[in-house]
């Protein structure tokens, strides 16, 4: 795979409980380009970024070539609900999220949940504990991030915070794919695959 | 572009999986130490049903030391990789860079330590209470030790491969207790014959075998179940 593209999916097709739900997507992810899927609820968002992330394999069809360094979060946010922020975020398997103290406590103020560090995460309202999940973005050091519905429970003023966060990652020649039913306003243009486009 | 994320060292990657579990069972004491409860529970009622005499105590105590300790097992089964699976935890395993196993592995030892090594470590007491013969005692905790490590294993696969079940409880059960069976039969032996007199070394090699295979074959089962359920 050429050193610049982050992502290539060919002719992509993804059938779910014996139903077929896209065939024929094809998309490229290059550094500094961010793509959203979008399409009505059941169109297939998540299967397909969970087969582009190599969680499902079965009944995808097509090709689909991807850099190592890749961060995926999903609708789950992978918080232990007893455990404090700080605590679930220095856990994380690879070694593309930087779990270092220092790191994390920045990322947490970054999120606007200063001082409530130390707080078991079930604690938290549905909102907070989104943005304890979305704080591994201001630690992450993933080339390619693959986001399913990151806005989801998230205030304006936490839209706005990761709006910034992915622009400030596109600047610095990351590349993002995200599913989102609404419109996206970021300082660069959002490549938009309607999924409803490649229903089959 | 980022700088391409530099991997996890092994070390650091089992010890943030152990510790996050570590830190989580301490956090609910309450369900951690379910198993030794229902131990202490059931243990309780046996006099109460069977009576008091020494003699029939003694003389059922191995084999009924053994079945509460599988059924003590069993009822904690179910929570191996549960929550995992339902926060999206194992979904950010199976992205790293590391084997799922090893992942499963830390989940599996921190498990055992609180419903295997403090169910043996306890168990003398409940010796006491049945009136199990005092020379049975050393085989009856060593037995433990081993047998809930394989029985901790083996549940690993059943839970593997019904976490992503609604209802898997039962089938969870279906598909281990075989597994389970050997694991009752040695340990259950070992304890009798230590408690008639007999030397229960080859009992406790036969589960000292047990548990080295489990150790070497389940980590893959229990790896392959982990991607079924989370390739749905």
């Amino acid at each position: 795979m050429a050193t610049e593209t982050l992502l290539r999916a060919t002719d992509v097709g993804i059938e779910r409980g014996y139903r077929r739900l896209l065939t024929g997507v094809a998309f490229e992810v290059g550094p500094g380009q961010i793509w959203q899927l979008s399409g009505a609820n059941g169109s297939g968002k998540t299967s397909l970024l969970r087969a582009v992330a190599g969680l499902a394999h079965a009944g995808v069809t097509g090709s689909i070539e991807r850099t190592d360094s890749c961060l995926f979060q999903g609708h789950a946010n992978a918080l232990k609900p007893l455990l404090s922020a700080t605590e679930n975020l220095s856990w994380h398997p690879s070694g593309g999220v930087d779990c270092s103290d220092a790191a994390v406590a920045q990322a947490l103020a970054a999120v606007g949940l200063a001082g409530l560090e130390g707080l078991p995460v079930g604690n938290l309202s549905a909102g907070q504990q989104r943005r304890v999940g979305l704080a591994r973005l201001w630690l992450a050091k993933s080339a390619l991030w693959l986001l399913d519905e990151p806005f989801t429970a998230l205030d304006t003023q936490g839209i706005g915070m990761l709006a910034t966060r992915l622009d400030q990652h596109l600047e610095q020649g990351g590349g993002v794919v995200f599913s989102s039913h609404q419109p996206m306003a970021l300082s660069r243009s959002v490549a938009v695959l309607a999924l409803d486009d490649y229903a089959a | 572009m980022p700088p391409d994320s530099p991997s996890l060292p092994l070390a650091s990657f089992l010890r943030r999986q152990f510790k996050r579990h570590w830190h989580g069972a301490l956090r609910k004491p309450g369900d951690t130490f379910n198993p030794l409860l229902f131990y202490l529970m059931v243990v309780t009622l046996f006099p109460l049903g069977l009576g008091p005499d020494p003699e029939v105590l003694a003389t059922l105590a191995p084999g009924l030391l053994w079945v509460v300790a599988l059924l003590a097992t069993l009822t904690v089964a179910g929570k191996l990789f549960a929550s995992d699976y339902a926060d999206g935890s194992l979904e950010q395993l199976m992205l790293a860079p590391h084997p799922l196993y090893l992942a499963a592995m830390a989940e599996i030892l921190v498990h055992w330590v609180m419903a295997g090594l403090t169910l043996a470590l306890a168990s003398p007491l409940f010796a006491v209470m049945l009136k199990l013969p005092s020379q049975a005692i050393p085989s009856l905790v060593f037995s433990l030790l081993l047998g809930t490590w394989s029985l901790s294993l083996i549940a690993g696969i059943g839970a593997a491969l019904t976490v992503g079940l609604r209802r898997g409880g039962a089938l969870l059960s279906l598909i281990i207790l075989p597994f389970m069976v050997p694991v009752l039969i040695f340990g259950a032996s070992a304890v009798r014959e230590a408690a008639n007199g007999y030397d229960a070394a080859s009992w406790l090699a036969l589960l000292g075998a047990y548990a080295l295979m489990a150790t070497v074959l389940t980590p893959v089962a229990i790896a392959a179940g982990l991607r079924i359920s989370v390739d749905n």
